[in-house]
């Protein structure tokens, strides 16, 4: 029998980071069964090797640095990670890149700056843009929809096409990606931003068949998933309504203005709202609070200036989606955020700096 | 814009930022009545409960107190005094564990009761309002009545303060869970909190009275209602149940939407919070003349089995309530002072209840898991989810705090208002990485004072030592200062042709002619080495003897006492060194005996010279004179050596005259040696005068120098008695030669000697004089060597 | 001649500048602590002389001209550090010659023992020692620096280096020290 001292507060909500991760991790299903559905297996497969991967990556640093293996790898961070990433890849992009892009996520960018809690950038985004810059043709071989697909394909065949480059009947990334009336699909930003530069207006673009009834075909219920369960994250209480609420709503003004000025070249705010990837970016991503901003205001500036940013390289940059980029930019100018949005004191006045 | 009142009155209070809503858990005790106190067998009561000084203990070991009796007094507003819970006996003062966080000891006073638990003579007074203030705030601060909810701020400090006071609050809100311990007081005593409240009110006059208590307390909301229903500017405000909102800074806030500066007490806005246990203790005190000796705790948690609120008195041990309460939790016990929130974690279940105590928390293992527990959760990275910033009452950025305590970044600790901090416990509450974050937050706290000690400390130290440094040079030009103005005495007065100037100059030309001396003697050394053994011995011995007294006189010049004991020491060498030639040498024995007394007369009168410093000069100068008449011939002979040995042949035979002159005094002696005694004993003055004289005779015609006459004259008192003790070692060495010459038995010769010994010590005794004493020892001590060297000399003869 | 033009107008405006600068230079010159101050406020103030210098000021000088700056023992890796960024150096683990415990202490001198010779009244660089000769000396505790200079020049062994105890109010919040009660 022993007494045993503690420090105060000696009760504790009952709620853990690794809970926290958990969480985030089921309210991505909607979105990613979504994605199973329009998109067949890919996605799934590149999860399940980033994930691998994740893991393995993170239990050789954890062990190089002599650090508690059981309770940080099972934290749930790094398979949050190895998710997210496994998410935003090319369904049929090579394993490799899966493999590439997740190690990057883990050891670079996460473990190379000290681990959890200390990486200045979301780490699955940071891979992202490190795989989109050093393997541009991989990167944007985006598959169709299942529905607009010429073949039909099974799990088998996207296993061979991610593992071999071809499916078992010998066809390649390429040939999968062709329509049958013989041109080469593309997601649905990527449609409008090339019409665009060939100089067809965006309702010209609409009649692209990837593009479909609304804002693409599958990709508006990818993202109502994400929405969905950005909505139950919001209700769980896991994530802030601050930075999704500022992001959506930066990127709705701003789609807005560029709608209205001019209308034949800019897109919808329901287009920018629905395709790509605004919805996992906005409920799944930004809301990272390591690589966040932390306070109230710090947060709905941190979104505001997400959502204008990604505005701004979807119009006007050279990349079709601009999540990732717009991403590691704020993630950039979070610490300055924080600086300059420190709530004031009880008791102390505003501006009086001791 | 409405006023405050008015939107008290709608119900719509302000808010304060964050706050959360732990699991309250205070159905464990809020519907049973409080238990009565009972009396543990001992009582340990701390002699310091509140923030400030303790009294001055006014008891001791073994008194018997009455109930209500003052332990302790108090002189300044900051320092309470204690009283006796309870009648019995002081067993023991002590240092025990006190209630703190640290488990840290501090002087406790034991109580074992008599169990008869009598009161003091108390004078009770039915009607406050016929006493003046001042004599109100007397009885407050008498009975030791410090802040009950948690700090335990002196009270009459609080409600003495000058300030117009707009509000006063009642803080009734008992945020914390668990804790029932004011809400039972409402429920049960809410007519004594009133009169506690009306007290306050006559002293402070406020504006208005506010009481603040959270909408989860009905019964106690309904009490006070009733009671306070039909006074107007008594305001019950019932305010949503959220933790901290009992904190002083968020109740303000809640009641009145204005926010207390940092570092500024209440009181500056006109306004003053009491808690509710504080008017039932002021109420106590005023209207029934007791002392605040008990107090309502609450004791709770899932691992007792009968949790509930009792009184209990001050200084109750917490082990003696939680086993009232069935207390069954076998394995690992976890005890609690004070709610889960703000608490501290108790060492053991011997620490005493106090004035602040509100809740013993004995939690279960489902309750608050236990470090030794699987299902506790560990702390892991921050992933600065901002939830702490959420909940901070006091809107502090409680990760960014961490960070910089983690390392230890004081200036930007104190930039993020760390001590702003009321240590409430939300953000450590909230965080999912498990981070106790105000444990970090006190640890930096705790640093930053200490360091802000040491930073004064080292500036004092600094200063300090400026001024020991500019003290130092001081002295140094002082002193430089005074030698040389000493220096330009000296010149001026050599300059001056008076006779002291002569004596300075003839003691420089004497050091001039000693140098010269040892030069010879080193030469002498060197060509006699070929000659006759006798006139070698003769010759050196004659040398040594010229050195020696040079020697002394050298040291005349020092004035301390220790340099003249070196100078002694010196002289004792020297004696050894010739007692040891002596030995070597027999045939010449008479002469070194000679030479031995004559040496042994100067070194002991190098004593009682210092005294006087007039006496010293003369001293020296006879001295000086000696050995110039001894160093000249020296000088000369060593040219050649047949003069030299002449030389010293004619110093031998003037050394063996002086021994032929004592040698019959000697015999006189000895046969008159209890005279000698007598002499001693009683050394008044006629019989110092005649050992003076006989000193003085002595040398007169060994040396026959006017100066020496000078110096026996020049003489006090103590420079006499050495002087006679002396020169009864003089004699006694005459003696010895003598009987050393004719080879008598060594019995006799060392009877003589310790005779001679007692005879100084007597001598020594009655003069009681330190410097006569030294001399008188270094006398006995040559005395004794003498003897020995001369016992051996007889031996080898 | 434009030549000639052109080498006025240069010199023209460098004499201008040189005049602003200079201006600049004077007017807003910036008085900072010289660096054995600023090095000097960084030290502990022990005044112990572990460093071999006699007291802080000193060694702080000795710094400010290249002395290395691991030698003081009672400031510890603390002021090694805060010296190390002040100069901007590398931060040096402290001097091996040196003890390496700096927990705080105090003197005290056994009074029984005390013979009252004054030496280490003469030995305190701080004067926080109180007597006289023949009389018994006594420190005062919060003069104290805890430099140990006061043990050695005492010919009888009377003083004492005490940690300063742990009270309620310098209490560091060490929860990992506080003894428990194991009942079995």
């Amino acid at each position: 029998m022993a007494f045993w001292i503690a420090s105060s507060p000696h009760n504790h909500q009952q709620s853990e980071t690794s809970a926290l991760m958990r969480l985030v991790i089921y309210a991505a299903i909607p979105g990613i069964f979504a994605q199973w559905y329009f998109f067949g297996w890919g996605n799934l497969i590149h999860i399940l090797l980033a994930v691998i991967t994740a893991i393995v990556a993170e239990f050789t640093v954890l062990s190089l640095r002599n650090k508690k293996i059981t309770t940080q790898l099972f934290d749930g961070s790094a398979i949050l990670t190895a998710v997210l990433l496994g998410i935003s890849l090319p369904a049929l992009a090579p394993w490799w890149i899966t493999i590439i892009g997740s190690f990057f996520a883990i050891v670079v960018v996460k473990q190379l700056y000290g681990g959890l809690g200390h990486n200045p950038f979301n780490p699955a985004m940071a891979a992202y843009v490190m795989l989109l810059i050093s393997f541009p043709l991989q990167m944007t071989q985006w598959q169709p929809p299942l529905s607009l697909l010429a073949m039909d394909i099974q799990l088998t065949d996207t296993l061979a096409v991610i593992f071999t480059g071809y499916t078992p009947q010998g066809y390649s990334v390429e040939q999968i990606r062709t329509h049958i009336d013989g041109f080469t699909m593309a997601t649905p930003l990527d449609t409008v931003k090339t019409n665009i530069t060939l100089g067809l207006t965006v309702v010209e673009s609409m009649q692209a068949p990837t593009i479909g009834k609304h804002f693409g075909v599958g990709w508006e219920w990818i993202n109502a998933g994400f929405l969905l369960g950005g909505i139950f994250l919001l209700f769980k209480k896991a994530i802030q309504w601050t930075t999704p609420f500022s992001f959506l709503l930066s990127l709705f003004i701003c789609s807005f203005i560029g709608f209205i000025i001019s209308p034949d070249s800019s897109t919808s705010t329901m287009f920018h709202w629905f395709t790509g990837a605004t919805m996992l970016g906005a409920f799944f991503i930004l809301t990272d609070p390591v690589s966040g901003a932390t306070s109230v205001k710090g947060r709905l500036i941190f979104g505001a200036l997400a959502g204008l940013l990604v505005y701004l390289i979807r119009k006007f940059g050279g990349y079709p989606d601009a999540i990732a980029f717009a991403v590691l930019l704020c993630n950039m100018a979070a610490p300055l955020i924080d600086q300059y949005t420190r709530p004031r004191t009880y008791g102390h006045k505003l501006g009086v700096k001791k | 814009m409405e006023s405050v009142i008015e939107r008290i009155q709608r119900g719509n209070f302000w808010q304060f930022h964050g706050g959360i809503h732990p699991p309250e858990q205070k159905f464990l005790t809020c519907t049973k009545p409080i238990a009565s106190a009972q009396i543990p067998e001992q009582l340990i009561i701390p002699i310091r409960q509140h923030i400030g000084q303790a009294g001055d203990l006014i008891v001791k070991v073994g008194d018997k107190v009455l109930k209500g009796q003052e332990l302790s007094a108090s002189d300044t507003p900051m320092s309470l005094p204690i009283h006796a819970p309870t009648s019995g006996t002081i067993t023991a003062i002590k240092s025990m564990a006190i209630p703190h966080p640290s488990g840290l000891s501090e002087t406790c006073v034991i109580l074992t009761p008599d169990g008869e638990d009598t009161w003091k003579q108390r004078h009770i007074c039915p009607d406050f309002q016929l006493l003046s203030k001042a004599k109100i705030l007397e009885k407050i601060a008498n009975a030791g009545i410090s802040g009950m909810g948690g700090a335990g701020f002196p009270t009459q400090v609080k409600v003495s303060t000058l300030a117009k006071i707009d509000y006063l609050i009642i803080n009734a809100a008992e945020c914390e869970p668990y804790i029932t311990a004011d809400d039972l007081l409402i429920q049960e005593h809410s007519p004594t909190i009133l009169d506690g409240i009306k007290i306050v009110d006559h002293l402070l006059n406020p504006k208005n009275i506010l009481i603040g208590i959270e909408d989860n307390k009905t019964k106690a909301i309904d009490a006070l209602k009733k009671a306070t229903a039909d006074i107007d500017h008594i305001q019950v405000c019932v305010i949503p149940t959220k933790y901290p909102s009992g904190g002083e800074k968020q109740l303000i806030q809640i009641l009145t939407g204005q926010e207390v500066p940092s570092g500024v007490l209440p009181s500056s806005l006109g306004i003053v919070m009491q808690n509710v246990a504080t008017c039932f203790a002021i109420a106590d005190a005023v209207i029934n003349d007791t002392p605040l000796i008990k107090r309502v705790v609450t004791v709770s948690g899932q691992a007792l089995e009968k949790p509930q609120n009792v009184w209990a008195l001050i200084g109750t041990p917490v082990g003696f309530l939680t086993s009232q309460c069935g207390y069954n939790n076998s394995k690992n016990r976890h005890l609690i002072m004070g709610g889960p929130m703000m608490g501290f974690s108790l060492p053991h279940d011997q620490i005493p209840v106090i004035k602040s105590t509100n809740c013993i928390l004995a939690p279960s293992e489902i309750e608050i898991a236990s470090p030794f527990s699987s299902t506790s959760s560990k702390e892991v990275e921050c992933i600065r989810c901002g939830q702490c910033a959420d909940v901070c009452p006091a809107q502090l950025l409680p990760q960014e705090l961490q960070w910089s305590a983690k390392a230890k970044d004081q200036p930007q600790l104190s930039k993020l208002n760390l001590f702003d901090c009321i240590e409430c416990g939300a953000c450590a509450y909230v965080c999912p990485s498990q981070i106790p974050l105000v444990h970090y937050y006190r640890v930096a706290k705790a640093e930053i004072r200490q360091q802000k000690l040491l930073d004064i400390k080292a500036e004092k130290a600094k200063v300090r030592f400026e001024a020991r440094k500019q003290r130092l040079e001081r002295e140094k030009i002082a002193r430089a200062e005074k030698h040389k103005k000493a220096a330009e005495a000296r010149k001026a007065r050599m300059n001056a042709g008076t006779t002291a100037a002569k004596s300075e100059k003839s003691a420089v030309a004497d050091a001039l002619a000693r140098v010269k001396a040892k030069k010879a003697q080193a030469s002498i050394n060197a060509n006699t080495t070929d000659s006759s053994t006798e006139s070698t011995a003769e010759n050196a011995m004659a040398k040594n003897t010229a050195e020696n007294t040079a020697e002394a006189v050298t040291q005349v010049d020092q004035i301390d006492e220790s340099k003249s004991q070196v100078a002694n020491a010196i002289a004792r060498a020297k004696a050894k060194k010739l007692a040891q030639k002596n030995q070597a040498q027999i045939d010449s024995l008479d002469t070194l005996q000679d030479n031995e007394s004559t040496s042994s007369l100067t070194s002991s009168q190098a004593a009682p010279v210092v005294i006087d410093k007039k006496a010293k000069i003369a001293a020296a100068i006879a001295k000086a004179k000696a050995k110039k008449r001894q160093a000249e011939p020296v000088s000369n002979s060593a040219n050649t050596q047949a003069d030299h040995i002449q030389a010293s042949v004619i110093e031998a035979n003037n050394v063996e005259a002086t021994t032929e002159i004592l040698k019959p005094e000697v015999h006189a002696k000895e046969t008159a040696i209890d005279e000698k005694a007598h002499q001693a004993k009683d050394i008044t003055s006629s019989g110092k005068i005649n050992n003076s004289a006989e000193a003085s005779e002595n040398k007169q015609q060994s040396k026959p120098q006017p100066a020496s006459q000078n110096d026996t004259l020049n003489l006090d008192r103590k420079a006499k008695i050495a002087a006679a003790v002396a020169k009864a070692k003089a004699k006694k060495l005459a003696e010895k030669s003598q009987q050393g010459s004719d080879a008598t038995s060594s019995t006799i010769e060392s009877n003589q000697a310790s005779e001679l010994t007692s005879q100084a010590n007597i001598a020594a005794n009655t003069v009681a004089n330190k410097k006569a004493r030294v001399a008188a020892a270094i006398a006995k001590a040559k005395a004794k060597k003498l003897a020995a060297s001369s016992d051996k000399s007889s031996t080898s003869e | 001649m434009s030549t000639l033009i052109a080498i006025l107008v240069v010199g023209v405006i460098a004499t201008l500048f040189g005049a602003l600068l200079g201006f600049a230079s004077v007017q807003f010159k910036v008085i900072g602590d010289p660096l054995a101050e600023q090095l000097d406020a960084l030290l502990p103030q022990t005044q112990c002389g572990q460093c071999g210098y006699p007291g802080c000021k000193p060694y702080a000088e000795a710094v400010a001209n290249g002395e290395a700056i691991n030698k003081c023992a009672p400031g510890g890796e603390d002021t090694i550090k805060k010296i190390a960024d002040l100069m901007g150096v590398e931060v040096q683990p402290l001097d091996g010659n040196h003890e390496t415990d700096n927990s705080p202490k105090v003197a005290f001198i056994i009074e029984e023992d005390c013979i009252g010779c004054t030496k280490c009244i003469q030995a305190c660089p701080v004067d926080a020692i109180i007597g006289t000769t023949k009389q018994m000396h006594t420190i005062i505790a919060d003069e104290c620096t805890g430099c140990d200079l006061c043990v050695a020049p005492c010919p009888v062994d009377c003083i004492e280096m005490i940690p300063v105890a742990t009270t309620t109010q310098n209490w560091q919040w060490d929860l990992n020290s506080i003894p428990v009660t194991q009942i079995d």
